[in-house]
């Protein structure tokens, strides 16, 4: 009686164990295991070759860490102005409740529309011929500033690094307006009462009940904006010349570009492991400064 | 004095932080009006006339799309691939977790550990073993394939919402359920679920936005045209129509339009989905 409950019970996990761990879980084994095997994908035989792709991506495979330091770029600019942008418009529609539901719709229209529609949408407004940005700059007199932003090196990836910000501030915003307005609102009327002005109820008692939600928000735009590369598929492809490459890119031009199944496999797991250290250290600094406060 | 004083100080912070609001508003809608104008001009036009609201309104480029730009059959799989996924999740994420939440076995604990860790860890080159598995289990390029990776990706979180909803319900319900006779998958089926409607709103709607703009896993999936979700077709597409932007707006605004709507309608789950799903990281 009691085994057969039991089997019963295991009918409810079932379709979901299976999918997993056919669609997840062994491709998950199976990326640590080809990583050790230079392989084209196609020839049944693998050659084994240890940890030498490891080798390659760490000390021959500079438009690698190319790729990383652009997509580190593009991450210091969500997490400082994309970030500091959804903060300030959390903080302002906290404020004013009366349009907050319009803004919020509008703020969240860019995270809701797909990286290959706001791409090819941002792609089109930032061509150098005929963009709408270098029409509307000739028109106010700023035509020496038009150029084509996407194909410049030396605008390109800050270009994709502002659309990425574009996308991107809409989940910020919402996670911190839901994080301000679990503040009670008692403790900003007793501060008042006490006394205190604008800045110093800001100071000492929204920034630090806020903390954690911004060690989280800050955690979600690492991970993101890291692996994002879809958009970037969509704007430039990776060019002018790697200016904007980013490691997936990097993997899938491994995997597709050059078959090399095993190397984009190494450099998958090369990646996942700086994003899991990235997160590691930043929850661990958020504890510490907790501790400390 | 003092009050005027006051009183127009805060009409003008309120005013410059509506202004501050109102532009970024703005910056988020402008890239869509431009791509709805775009779309409703001509080659010709296209590149001279740089109104938001065009000279005269061209709906050709919808109909040249729809029919020999193909999106009529993008659009279809893409509601085919939705619509299959957005199913198959809400069956197999809450028997999961209801089991998870409800029922007693050995291992529960470690599996509910296994889903949500696959939540968090990143694998950024799972889509390369991803595609040699698809290959040898012939599931690649079809459209099998592709919904069961969907659903694959969808679990975890759709898991651990339902999972946390089944938490805080009362079990009165299911234990009256039980006294009347009824069987587990019948009070699943006949209790939990219907009691379960507002997280399944979110669950719905999550996925659905999840499967309809996704990209990567329809790259690596899809060698037939004829079998492409849009957002994949639109990047052929692009490729192969590179300077007709009027035509290349109109399939964009196609792939965008229903996502907007159910956008509007339910933006009511979809902030309870976000602020929901961020408290748990």
């Amino acid at each position: 009686m009691k085994l057969k409950s039991t089997l019963e019970n295991y009918i409810f996990i079932t379709p979901a164990t299976l999918i997993f761990v056919i669609f997840y879980l062994i491709p998950f084994i199976w990326v640590f295991r080809l990583g050790l095997y230079e392989w084209d994908g196609i020839v049944p035989a693998k050659v084994f070759i240890g940890l030498g792709n490891f080798k390659e991506i760490f000390f021959e495979d500079k438009i690698w860490w190319g790729s990383m330091l652009n997509a580190g770029y593009i991450t210091f600019i969500a997490l400082t102005l994309q970030n500091a942008l959804a903060f300030m418009l959390a903080l302002a529609c906290d404020r004013q409740m009366r349009m907050k539901n319009f803004y919020r719709v509008l703020f969240f229209i860019p995270p809701v529309l797909s990286e290959v529609v706001a791409g090819l949408v941002w792609q089109w407004i930032l061509d150098g011929n005929y963009g709408l940005l270098n029409s509307w700059l000739t028109s106010l007199g700023f035509g020496s500033l038009a150029r084509s932003w996407l194909a410049d090196p030396n605008t390109a990836l800050s270009a994709v690094a502002m659309v990425h910000c574009w996308k991107g501030f809409g989940w910020g915003f919402l996670i911190f307006l839901a994080g301000l307005q679990t503040i009670p609102r008692e403790l900003y009327d007793a501060a008042r009462s006490d006394g205190a002005n604008s800045w110093s109820t800001f100071k000492n008692i929204t920034l630090p009940l806020m903390m954690p939600v911004a060690v989280l928000v800050a955690i979600l735009t690492i991970l993101g904006t890291m692996q994002g590369f879809v958009m970037i598929i969509a704007m430039t492809d990776g060019g002018p010349a790697y200016h904007t490459t980013v490691p997936v890119l990097r993997i899938l031009a491994s995997m597709r570009g050059s078959s090399r199944f095993g190397y984009a496999c190494a450099q998958g797991i090369s990646f996942g492991l700086i994003l899991v250290t990235l997160s590691f250290i930043q929850y661990r600094i958020s504890r510490l400064r907790r501790d400390i406060v | 004095m003092t009050a005027w004083y006051y009183k127009a100080k805060r009409i003008i912070i309120n005013t410059l932080i509506h202004l501050f609001l109102i532009s970024v508003a703005a910056t988020c809608f402008l890239p869509l009006g431009w791509m709805v104008s775009s779309s409703l001009k001509t080659q010709e036009t296209i590149f001279k006339d740089m109104s938001l609201i065009p000279g005269e309104f061209h709906f050709r480029n919808y109909i040249l799309a729809w029919k020999e730009g193909g999106f009529g059959q993008y659009f279809l799989n893409s509601i085919i691939y939705t619509v299959s996924v957005v199913i198959g999740i809400i069956i197999v994420a809450s028997l999961a977790a209801y089991a998870f939440s409800r029922l007693r076995f050995p291992g529960r604990k470690i599996l509910f550990l296994v889903f949500m860790a696959a939540m968090m860890i990143p694998i950024p080159g799972s889509f390369v073993a991803l595609y040699v598995l698809l290959n040898k289990l012939h599931l690649r390029n079809t459209g099998l394939g592709y919904i069961l990776c969907m659903i694959s990706v969808g679990l975890s979180m759709s898991i651990f919402l339902l999972k946390t909803f089944f938490d805080k319900l009362p079990r009165e319900l299911e234990d009256a359920a039980r006294i009347d006779g009824a069987s587990k998958l019948g009070i699943w089926w006949h209790v939990a679920m219907p009691l379960a409607r507002p997280v399944l709103a979110v669950v719905v709607i999550f996925n659905a936005l999840n499967v309809w703009n996704e990209y990567v896993l329809a790259m690596i999936m899809f060698d037939s045209k004829n079998l492409m979700p849009l957002q994949r077709a639109l990047m052929v597409f692009q490729g192969e129509f590179l300077t007709n932007y009027p035509l290349l707006m109109a399939g964009l605004t196609i792939t965008a339009l229903p996502i907007i709507l159910v956008y509007l309608l339910m933006q009511k789950y979809i902030v309870k989905g976000v602020t929901e799903g961020a408290t748990f990281g």
